[in-house]
């Protein structure tokens, strides 16, 4: 597939925002339980969820960019009960909301108890809200993975695995930015943020290579006898019907060397998984207030070449109709 | 149930590109507005289209044969295309089964081109929307074409009547008993889409003669080779004339 850079721009830039969120929360449950010092509201989380909120929508700016009739995008929340699509296009305005409120909440200080369950877990707005813009976050991890994993075309993509790398990638981009944003703060959670960082980034190494190598031995449902139909061993296309341009030629073909393709490969492996890790770990060890925020723009560097990867890589079962243009 | 289709017959088809080019004539002057071209008359043109006609070879010289391979929309009884469209743009009729693009609707996001396996699916670059093949569904109820004009323009273009359009869901309509009698099929039957358009295979017809059905026993130049039976009895070629 041709990688579209409005799509790569906001399945990763939404990521982002989506798992600073995640992050952000995360410390606020931490401080409940008492395993962290509590965080200055409007510092910390409303600066925070405005950040978090930033990403969100310039992921959805991103978006408008990949619509051919982007004034018309209100009709694609109509058909959710069967569109992947449809449901993101409903999930992401919610979740966006929610993250307004829970900075919001914080700003203005509503963050006196509501009641007290069972004497010890004191409920107050923040964390009820917090609590369904976490919910709203995963479902739009799941959205956005599934867009991609219900193609059963695109065998690269048809995989549970899909799913876990865009949850995986997105927190630990997210949880990279935290730390970066706690270091600038000069609050004591780079050690925190950064543990989750790196735990997070290892995982979605784990998982992103379990789908690298579950790709490199795909076994190919159609092939060339099963496209035309026609049962003989050497079939070649002579003429796909016309010599100019046209849709099916641009859309599904990236149109780069192999070369270029491993290149990038290997490049989103060291730079989204390996140089973040370690910046983080000198970060911590040398209390730097910047070197957390390479790790996350290095990180993000990389994101953008998987992603790109991502697109890259799936192979298109239409392609073998147009493989020789006369 | 109705379900409108092609059958496309391989053994018939020269690859003249006669329906490729009556498609686009009609389908761009039709009801929904223009087919848009790029350059079309300067370097590197580019174009809509519903319909084309590819060419393979199959086989090793000396052994090859040419086969043209027109390839549409195949109105997929279970469209893949259709419930990935978030806006309800693409649908399916339910009333004979043809499946559209409501140009109106379509945000241009591409989701559906991605969701079907044959590449049928194209974007208007100019108008930005989603478009395919609508098996002139234009043509097909209209009134004040005669009767034997209501059929696909591809259809009537055929000179070789390599496309037949008909009712596949009645057992008895003329593309049905092809596809039975014919040996129809459909592309890429592993991704269990149910293509409507079906497509009748190369056939060739071979007659298969034994040697004796070449020499009869009766006939004088062979006379000797046939060794006679050691009997008095008169044998059939005594008694009988043929
Ligand atoms: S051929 Fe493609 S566009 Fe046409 S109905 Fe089937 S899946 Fe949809
Ligand atoms: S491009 Fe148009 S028809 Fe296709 S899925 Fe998007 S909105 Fe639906």
């Amino acid at each position: 597939m041709r990688p579209a850079f409005s799509v790569i721009f906001l399945t990763t830039l939404i990521g982002v925002g989506q798992g600073l969120f995640l992050a952000l929360f995360t410390g606020q449950i931490y401080s409940l339980a008492k395993l962290l010092p509590a965080q200055d509201s409007r510092v910390f989380y409303a600066t925070g969820s405005a950040v978090a909120l930033t990403f969100l929508v310039l992921g959805l700016a991103a978006s408008v960019f990949h619509l051919g009739r982007p004034e018309r995008a209100w009709r694609s929340a109509a058909k959710w009960r069967s569109s992947w699509l449809s449901r993101e296009v409903i999930i992401l305005p919610i979740t966006l909301f929610l993250v307004f409120l829970y900075g919001a909440l914080h700003y203005f200080g509503y963050t006196e108890p509501l009641f007290v369950i069972q004497g010890s877990l004191p409920v107050d707005p923040t964390l009820i809200v917090g609590v369904l813009a976490t919910i709203s976050t995963f479902l739009l991890f799941l959205c956005t993975g599934m867009i991609y994993a219900s193609l059963r075309f695109l065998q690269e993509w048809h995989s549970a695995l899909t799913v876990f790398n865009y949850i995986l990638l997105g927190a630990a981009s997210g949880f990279m930015l935290a730390t970066a944003y706690s270091a600038l703060l000069g609050i004591h959670l780079v050690g925190f943020y950064g543990a989750w960082a790196v735990v997070l980034t290892l995982a979605a190494f784990i998982s992103r290579m379990a789908s690298l190598m579950r790709n490199r031995t795909i076994k190919r449902k159609s092939s060339i006898q099963s496209a035309i139909g026609v049962r003989h061993n050497r079939i070649v296309q002579e003429s796909q019907g016309f010599m100019g341009g046209s849709f099916n030629t641009r859309e599904f073909f990236h149109g780069k060397s192999r070369l270029m393709l491993k290149w990038v490969k290997h490049g989103f492996i060291v730079l989204t998984f390996f140089v973040p890790v370690v910046l983080v770990g000198i970060a911590y060890r040398n209390s730097s207030e910047t070197l957390a925020l390479w790790a996350f723009v290095v990180q993000y560097i990389g994101l953008l070449m998987e992603r790109w990867y991502f697109f890259a890589d799936a192979s298109h079962p239409q392609n073998i109709y147009y493989q020789s243009i006369a | 149930m109705t379900q409108l289709a092609l059958v496309i017959d391989l053994n018939v088809c020269v690859g003249c590109h006669a329906c490729v080019t009556s498609c686009k004539e009609w389908n761009t002057s039709g009801w929904a507005g223009p087919l848009t071209d790029q350059n079309p008359y300067d370097a590197d043109p580019s174009g809509c289209f519903f319909n084309r006609v590819q060419t393979y070879e199959i086989g090793e010289f000396p052994l090859t044969e040419t086969v043209h391979f027109p390839k549409s929309c195949l109105h997929c009884e279970d469209p893949p295309c259709v419930p990935v469209c978030p806006t309800g743009a693409s649908y399916k009729r339910e009333e004979d089964g043809i499946v559209l693009v409501d140009y109106d609707k379509c945000i241009g996001c591409k989701y559906c081109s991605w969701a079907c396996p044959y590449g049928a699916r194209e974007l208007d670059e100019k108008q930005k929307v989603m478009k395919k093949c609508t098996l002139c569904v234009d043509r097909l109820y209209d009134e004040t074409l005669p009767e034997s004009e209501r059929k696909p323009a591809c259809v009537l273009a055929c000179p070789t009547s390599a496309r037949l359009y008909g009712d596949v869901h009645d057992p008895e309509s003329d593309v049905s008993v092809k596809i039975r009698e014919e040996g129809g099929y459909q592309l890429m039957p592993e991704w269990g889409t149910h293509p409507a358009n079906h497509y009748l295979p190369r056939r060739k017809t071979r007659i298969h003669i034994h040697k004796d059905e070449l020499v009869r026993s009766d006939n004088p130049l062979e006379k000797e080779k046939i060794s006679k039976l050691p009997s008095s009895e008169p044998t059939l070629d005594d008694i009988t004339s043929w």
